[in-house]
C-alpha cells in the first residue's frame, strides 16, 4: 500500500507531467484563464487518464511486447514497433466513446465537458502517461495508480495556473510580456514550488 | 519563388509557432538541458513535420472531412516511428535520452495544427516548405532555450568546456537551477519578451486595461 502512495505522490507532485516534463504545455496554457473551465478540464483528463494508461498496459503487455503473442501461438513477434500508433489509436478512440456514453448517459456533465474532450486527444500529457508507463515498466495496478496520480498532478497544475490567472488581470504588466509571457514565468514559478516536493518519499 | 521563401522563413521570426502561436512547446523543453539532444530532436521534428504535411496534402482530396484528424495523426504516427527506429538504429545513446519525448512528437500541436491549417488547403511542394519553416522556427526557439541553459548550467556547449569550471579550477561556478525544469519556462517568457520587443505587432492586448487616474478626476 506505501508503495503505491508513493507512487501516487511521486507521479502527482514530484514529477508533475505539467510542471516538470513540460507535457500538455498547449492546452495548459490555452485553457487556464479560468478557473471553471480550468476544472472542467482537468476532470476531463483525469478520467482519460485513468481509463488510457491500464489500457495501454494491457495492450502492451498482451499483444505489442517481445513475445506477448505467446498466447496466440507466435512467441517470436515483437510488435512493438507498432506501439505508438496503437497508443494514439486507443487515446483517440477512448475520447470519442467517452463522448458518446457522456452525451447518452450525462448530458449535463457532457455539456460541461464537451468542448473540451476532443482537445483531449491531443494533450501530450494523456500519450506521455502512457509512454512512461511503457518505459518504466509498471505493473497493472501501478499503471492504475501512476494514471490517477498523473493525472491528478496535471489538474491541479492547470486549476492553480487557472486561479492565478484570473488574480492577474489586476496587475499591470509590461508591454512585451503581456499574455504568453508572463504566464511563462508564472508556470516558472510554479514549477519551482513543486520542485519543493521533490525530497518527500513516504 | 518569392512565395516559396516567405512560406519557408516566415515562421521563424516573424510567425512564430512557439512564441507567437503557443504551439508545440509540449513535448520538447525537457530534452533542452544540453545542446546535443535538443539538435537532434531538431531534426527530427523538422522532418516529421516536412514529409507528414507533404504526404497529408498529397492525400488531402481524398479523405473524409468527419475522420480526417484520425487519417492526419495516423500519418504522422506513422513518420514518428520511422524516424524512431532510425534514432535507435544508428544514435542508440541519444536516443536513450530523449526516451519518450520522440513519441510525444505525435502529439506535438504544430504538426497537427499545420496539417490541418496549411496542408489540408495547399499543394504538396508548398506544404513540405510550410512543414519545414515551421520546424525551423520551432528549432529556433529549442536551440536558443538549450544553449544558454547547457552555457550556464553546465559550462559547456555540446559537451566542450566553454566557461572554465571553478570545480576544474577554473572561475565558473555552474548554476545548477539551469539544468531544472523551471528555467526554461523563465527563458521562454524572457524570449518572448524580447522577441515582442523588436516586433511590436506581436504584442496582445491586454484582456483588462488598468484605468489611468488622470488628475482632473482626482479633483
Amino acid at each position: 500500500m506505501g508503495d503505491y502512495l508513493n507512487l501516487f505522490i511521486q507521479a502527482a507532485f514530484v514529477e508533475n507531467l505539467a510542471l516538470s516534463f513540460f507535457l500538455g504545455m498547449c492546452t495548459f496554457l490555452a485553457v487556464s484563464k479560468r478557473v471553471e473551465t480550468a476544472i472542467g478540464l482537468g476532470v476531463a483528463v483525469i478520467a482519460i487518464q485513468v481509463i488510457t494508461v491500464p489500457v495501454n498496459y494491457l495492450i502492451n503487455t498482451w499483444l505489442l511486447k517481445d513475445g506477448a503473442l505467446a498466447w496466440a501461438g507466435l512467441p517470436d513477434v515483437d510488435l512493438s514497433f507498432l506501439g505508438f500508433v496503437s497508443y494514439i489509436g486507443v487515446i483517440a478512440a477512448l475520447v470519442q466513446i467517452l463522448e458518446m456514453t457522456l452525451d447518452k448517459h450525462f448530458p449535463k456533465l457532457y455539456n460541461a465537458l464537451g468542448i473540451f474532450l476532443p482537445l483531449i486527444t491531443v494533450n501530450c500529457a494523456i500519450l506521455g502517461g502512457t509512454l512512461f508507463m511503457v518505459e518504466r515498466q509498471y505493473n497493472f495496478s501501478e499503471s492504475v495508480v501512476f494514471g490517477v496520480g498523473s493525472g491528478f498532478g496535471w489538474a491541479l497544475a492547470l486549476v492553480g495556473l487557472a486561479g492565478i490567472r484570473e488574480k492577474l488581470k489586476y496587475s499591470d504588466v509590461p508591454q512585451g510580456l503581456q499574455g504568453l509571457g508572463i504566464t511563462f514565468i508564472i508556470v516558472g514559478l510554479m514549477s519551482l514550488g513543486f520542485l519543493g516536493f521533490s525530497g518527500i518519499r513516504l | 519563388m518569392s512565395d516559396a521563401k516567405t512560406i519557408l522563413l516566415d515562421p521563424v521570426v516573424d510567425n512564430n509557432p512557439v512564441t507567437l502561436q503557443v504551439l508545440g512547446i509540449c513535448s520538447a523543453l525537457a530534452v533542452t538541458t544540453s545542446l546535443l539532444p535538443a539538435l537532434i530532436m531538431c531534426v527530427a521534428l523538422m522532418s516529421v513535420a516536412a514529409l507528414s504535411t507533404a504526404a497529408i496534402s498529397s492525400i488531402r482530396n481524398r479523405i473524409p472531412t468527419n475522420i480526417r484528424i484520425i487519417v492526419q495523426i495516423t500519418i504522422i504516427a506513422s513518420f514518428v516511428i520511422v524516424v524512431d527506429q532510425i534514432l535507435r538504429a544508428y544514435a542508440f545513446e541519444i536516443s536513450k535520452q530523449l526516451s519518450v519525448f520522440v513519441g510525444l512528437i505525435i502529439t506535438n500541436c504544430i504538426i497537427l495544427g499545420r496539417a490541418e491549417a496549411f496542408a489540408m488547403k495547399n499543394g504538396v511542394g508548398m506544404s513540405f516548405l510550410d512543414g519545414l519553416g515551421n520546424g525551423l522556427g520551432y528549432s529556433a526557439v529549442l536551440i536558443i532555450v538549450a544553449t544558454t541553459r547547457e552555457l550556464f548550467g553546465a559550462g559547456t556547449l555540446l559537451g566542450y568546456s566553454i566557461f572554465e569550471k571553478t570545480a576544474d579550477g577554473g572561475w565558473y561556478e555552474p548554476n545548477g537551477l539551469m539544468l531544472l525544469p523551471p528555467s526554461a519556462f523563465f527563458i521562454i517568457g524572457l524570449l518572448i519578451w524580447a522577441v515582442r520587443s523588436w516586433k511590436k505587432r506581436q504584442v496582445e492586448k491586454p484582456d483588462y486595461q488598468i484605468h489611468e487616474v488622470h488628475r482632473t478626476e482626482v479633483l
